[in-house]
């Protein structure tokens, strides 16, 4: 099987520890402050709500004394194996970039078809229902500029900031430098993140701390059999967080983790020794 | 209702008079072909003046710019103090600069006007644009409205320190040759769409003798040029797009 785009320069990634994760919801804050995401009157009407980066809240579903409560934040996982949502546009909006690994979305080429949207297998996708950002009325003054708004009628997804990859090697442009460092391209939720949970790097650069940190066995994708290679990674120490990262059949799953292993691990995050 | 027997009967009768009318169909006669010829290279005249022509003067309306900046007195070193470099480009540079974090200014405010023209009692020259853009703009601390000729839409980045700086390319490839501009040339706009001419080019046909210096900034003028340098992976969408 052809592995991915490992010919290209880059391959951005993002590790995301669940265990460190609060649940505040800073990263869809800042997400959708970075990258102008429009916002409504009503903002509980969650089939018409944009979320470029989300949260959801999961549990082991056991009684009381035994509960666990998590959070995953769900950015666009930029599938590197034939991004579902890229294979199905008819107008060729969507790409995957061999050199970055993101997947880029043009809003000016999409035809709003949202065929896309029912092919992404994490729903990663949204629509514009309506123009949010109207000119002349003052709210385009409180947009980012690096960021164009989306007009009516167009499916937009997470870029990973790639406007920030944008200002990164321009600064390192100015500086006679053709290559960016680590940590001068950072998503808007890596930065924002107060409980740091998420690391954003280049997956193809082994000095990187993502390259080292999705080689950890603790390290998983969500629905990772389905073959996308979704370059969004999670890590967990507990086993049943692992196992909601995929569908499996009963008896399919096997802990591949040493458990003491896990203990230890946990029990060395900061933060972890009230419990 | 129609009987094609009797139709076609009735013109051979009435052409009977001449041998062979009704033989040959009826533009096959000279005179008539030489009519119909006729109307259709005046059609084909008058829809070209129309399209080529009308279309486009009804298309563009044409606007000055608010005061005229005179390039080639500005980038003479002898007048202008600073203004140094091999190359055209590093002299654009002395106005339309870099900033520190490699994001370009564009068209310069009016606070880098006012460093060498800073008193709005006395000009420095004797041109009576000199004296409008004191009186009007500099006494009244107003930044110039210029309209931008290269504006691109929204959606569209554009970094020019990988170009100028990194690309080595001259300014005046893209922008066309303002360095010897004494007079800044209309700026014409696409009433439809509201975007420059400069984007879309000024010929509407899309064909260029010489292409020394581009006279449009469309996709295709960025993709061709990539692809002519080798740089193929900069034709990736979310180069350009944002």
């Amino acid at each position: 099987m052809k592995k991915g785009n490992d010919h290209g320069k880059n391959k951005y990634g993002m590790v995301i520890d669940i265990d460190k994760c609060t649940g505040c919801g800073t990263c869809m804050v800042a997400c959708a402050a970075e990258n102008n995401v429009s916002v409504r009157a009503d903002q509980s009407d969650k089939e018409r709500t944009i979320t470029w980066m989300n949260l959801y809240k999961i549990s082991n579903g056991k009684e009381f004394p035994h509960t666990e409560v998590s959070y995953f934040p769900r950015p666009c996982m930029h599938c590197d194996h034939h991004p579902p949502c890229v294979s199905v546009c008819v107008s060729t909006a969507t790409k995957l970039d061999f050199n970055t690994g993101i997947v880029s979305q043009i809003y000016t080429r999409c035809i709003g078809c949202r065929y896309c949207q029912a092919a992404c297998p994490y729903g990663a996708r949204y629509f514009n229902w309506w123009d949010v950002f109207p000119q002349d009325k003052g709210m385009d003054r409180y947009l980012t500029p690096e960021v164009s708004p989306r007009m009516r009628g167009v499916v937009e997804k997470c870029t990973f900031c790639h406007h920030r990859r944008m200002r990164a090697k321009t600064l390192a442009y100015a500086e006679d430098r053709r290559e960016i460092e680590e940590g001068e391209y950072v998503t808007a939720c890596t930065e924002a993140c107060p409980a740091q949970a998420i690391t954003f790097g280049d997956l193809n650069n082994p000095e990187h701390e993502v390259s080292k940190l999705i080689k950890h066995p603790f390290t998983f994708r969500l629905l990772e059999r389905i073959g996308t290679e979704p370059k969004v990674y999670y890590h967990s120490t507990r086993d049943w967080i692992r196992k909601l990262g995929d569908n499996f059949l009963p008896g399919e799953y096997t802990p591949v983790v040493n458990q003491t292993w896990a203990e230890e691990e946990w029990s060395t995050k900061p933060g972890r020794d009230e419990f | 209702m129609k009987d094609p027997v009797n139709s076609s009967k009735k013109t051979s009768d009435k052409g009977g008079d001449r041998p062979l009318s009704g033989f040959f169909p009826r533009w096959m006669n000279i005179n008539i072909l030489a009519q119909d010829v006729g109307f259709f290279i005046l059609g084909l005249i008058g829809a070209s003046i129309v399209g080529w022509v009308i279309f486009p003067a009804v298309l563009y309306s044409k606007h000055p710019q608010p005061i005229n900046f005179n390039h080639a007195l500005h980038l003479d070193s002898e007048k202008v103090d600073g203004i140094e470099g091999e190359t055209k480009a590093e002299k654009c540079l002395f106005c339309h600069a870099f900033r520190d974090d490699g994001t370009f200014v564009g068209i310069p405010k009016l606070e880098s006007c006012t460093e060498c023209h800073d008193d709005p009692e006395s000009p420095l020259g004797e041109t009576p644009e000199e004296k409008a853009f004191m009186t009007k703009y500099v006494a009244n601390e107003e930044e110039i409205p210029w309209l931008v000729y290269s504006k691109q839409p929204d959606c569209v980045y554009f970094s020019h320190i990988a170009h100028v700086k990194m690309g080595n390319i001259d300014c005046a490839t893209c922008h066309g040759d303002f360095a010897d501009n004494e007079k800044l040339p209309l700026y014409v706009k696409n009433r439809l769409t509201g975007y420059s001419m400069n984007i879309w080019g000024k010929r509407i046909s899309g064909f260029y003798w010489n292409k020394k210096f581009s006279d449009r900034m469309k996709m295709d003028d960025c993709a061709r040029c990539h692809t002519e340098k080798g740089q193929e992976q900069n034709n990736a969408c979310f180069v350009c797009h944002k």
